[in-house]
């Protein structure tokens, strides 16, 4: 993984029967770098990554992807889904071969590729077991796993940990964190919790509530790899960031009880 | 405050597995009814006794009558469940996969499932023949529909997130139907089996009965003409067992194929 690609969204609006849900997106995903979309609910965050990663189609406006991916990349514009999106019926492995399979790679790079990703992500002795045999937080690292497989050259991660417990998210933070610091991957990543977009975050773009704009971006210069979850100059930017999203938040409950 | 010791109160609900009560009921109800046969409280010429039925499958067996029946049987329940199963399995993936089939095909399948498939017996007798051919194309009808309405439903229930998980990987289609599509749909499929295996014994036997002279439902029909209970219900016994032995051929197809569950 490289950092050689740039992805570039211009002009993206989109809408679902009638309701504008994103307008006027202009947005650049930096190389190497971890781009954070944080907003209210119904803002727009997910289609805005699905639009990115090409899984729907924008009613207005373009996404690019420019330069070259590493030649080992297999699959430029990859997903790490919020459910995990695991096959039940393949083992750990399987979930990561079946992403392979159709690539051509020789059965022995296969299967040297699926044993790195395992490694990397701590999976190496569960490379056998069967989905519902893990715990959430191990599907989560084998959605993880599947995705550095094909060795991306951008990772969209739809709110990876939103489907964890407090104890596993917090830990799977930090090996994200740990991941990401050392593949140098670039990375969209779409959150509700502040505290992961400022842990994670090096390029944080706040969205508006609906239909969903650009707010704001904030950059965070500390490096990824020296970030402790209580750095006080982190908690400060999170306070920023709940400033700026908390009147949006509320109004968007609001529409919510209301049934808008 | 006095003190008491709180009940546990949430149990009744929880199923529990018995069974030597499975076994001890049915062999409570045969010692029964050979009970009361033995004491003449039932009429052995209208319900036979398990002993009487138990000599007149031993003579079955003995005489070699019963294999050629029961060959003539599974032979067309074979043939008929596997045309039947192929056909619906490809009309099903068919419609699940393709708009375009779904419509029209919905529609004809709508329209020809709720017919008895048994009063089509006359009409399959006229169009193809006295001869194995009809009574075969009675079992496919009769299983075809209900396999086409499993497997779409399995189709259609493969879920949404696993087929855009592996679209956004750039697996091909025929890729995404063989490695999610079709494994996805199999437990649907496989239940499907369970009714559509106990629909074909169903018209099977209802077919023999109609128009053969061979096969386990022939040999029913010909045994209650001569009143021949003991025999009429040792057909009923082979037939029993039938069912139990395809039903535990399904079981362990199930355990094989849907391990992961």
């Amino acid at each position: 993984m490289t950092g050689s690609v740039r992805l570039t969204a211009s002009g993206i609006s989109h809408g679902f029967r009638g309701l504008k849900v994103l307008d006027g997106i202009d947005l650049d995903i930096p190389p190497g770098q971890v781009t954070v979309l944080v907003g209210p609910s119904g803002c727009g965050k997910s289609t805005l990554l699905g639009i990115l990663g090409g899984m729907l189609a924008p009613d207005a406006g373009m996404v690019n992807l420019s330069g070259t991916p590493a030649p080992d990349c297999l699959n430029p514009l990859t997903y790490v889904f919020q459910d995990f999106a695991l096959v039940p019926w393949r083992s750990v492995a399987g979930n990561i071969a079946l992403v392979l399979e159709h690539t051509p790679l020789s059965g022995a790079e296969r299967a040297a590729r699926i044993s790195d990703v395992l490694a990397l992500t701590g999976l190496s002795d569960f490379a056998a077991a069967w989905p519902r045999q893990l715990s959430g937080g191990m599907r989560q690292r084998v959605g993880i796993a599947r995705a550095l497989a094909v060795r991306p050259a951008v990772l969209l991660m739809d709110e990876p940990l939103s489907a964890l417990d407090a104890q596993t998210r917090e830990l799977l933070l930090d090996e994200f964190v740990d991941l990401i610091a050392r593949t140098g991957a670039t990375t969209v990543y779409v959150t509700h919790n502040l505290a992961e977009a400022t842990r994670l975050g090096q390029q944080i773009v706040v969205m508006g509530r609906r239909p969903g704009r650009i707010r704001e971006i904030l950059t965070i210069a500390q490096p990824l790899g020296g970030r402790q979850a209580d750095d006080p100059a982190l908690k400060a930017v999170e306070t920023k960031l709940w400033q700026m999203l908390r009147h949006d938040a509320e109004a968007a409950q609001a529409e919510l009880a209301d049934g808008v | 405050m006095a003190s008491d010791h709180v009940p546990y109160r949430a149990g009744g609900f929880e199923p529990r597995r018995m069974p030597w009560a499975s076994v001890a009921t049915l062999v409570g109800l045969v010692a029964l009814w050979q009970a009361c046969a033995s004491l003449g409280l039932v009429s052995t010429a209208f319900a036979s006794s398990p002993l009487l039925i138990a000599r007149a499958l031993a003579a079955l067996i003995a005489s070699g009558e019963l294999w050629g029946h029961l060959a003539a049987s599974l032979q067309r329940l074979a043939i008929g469940w596997a045309i039947g199963t192929v056909t619906g399995l490809v009309v099903g993936v068919a419609l699940g996969l393709f708009t375009l089939a779904r419509s029209p095909g919905m529609a004809v399948v709508s329209a020809l499932f709720p017919i008895p498939k048994i009063a089509l017996v006359p009409l399959f007798i006229i169009w193809f023949g006295i001869g194995e051919s009809s009574k075969v194309i009675t079992l496919a009808f009769g299983v075809f529909f209900p396999t086409v309405i499993n497997t779409l439903a399995g189709v259609d229930g493969v879920p949404r997130g696993l087929i855009r998980m592996a679209q956004s990987f750039g697996v091909p289609y025929w890729s995404i139907v063989s490695k999610i599509v079709l494994p996805g749909a199999m437990p649907a499929v496989l239940s499907g089996f369970r009714i559509t295996t106990s629909t074909a014994i169903i018209l099977l036997v209802a077919a023999e009965m109609i128009g053969a002279d061979k096969g386990i439902g022939a040999f029913v029909l010909q045994a209650g003409n001569l009143y021949d209970t003991d025999n009429l219900l040792a057909g009923i016994v082979v037939l029993s067992a039938m069912g139990l032995v395809v039903s535990a051929v399904l079981g362990w197809i199930e355990r094989r194929v849907l391990a992961w569950r």
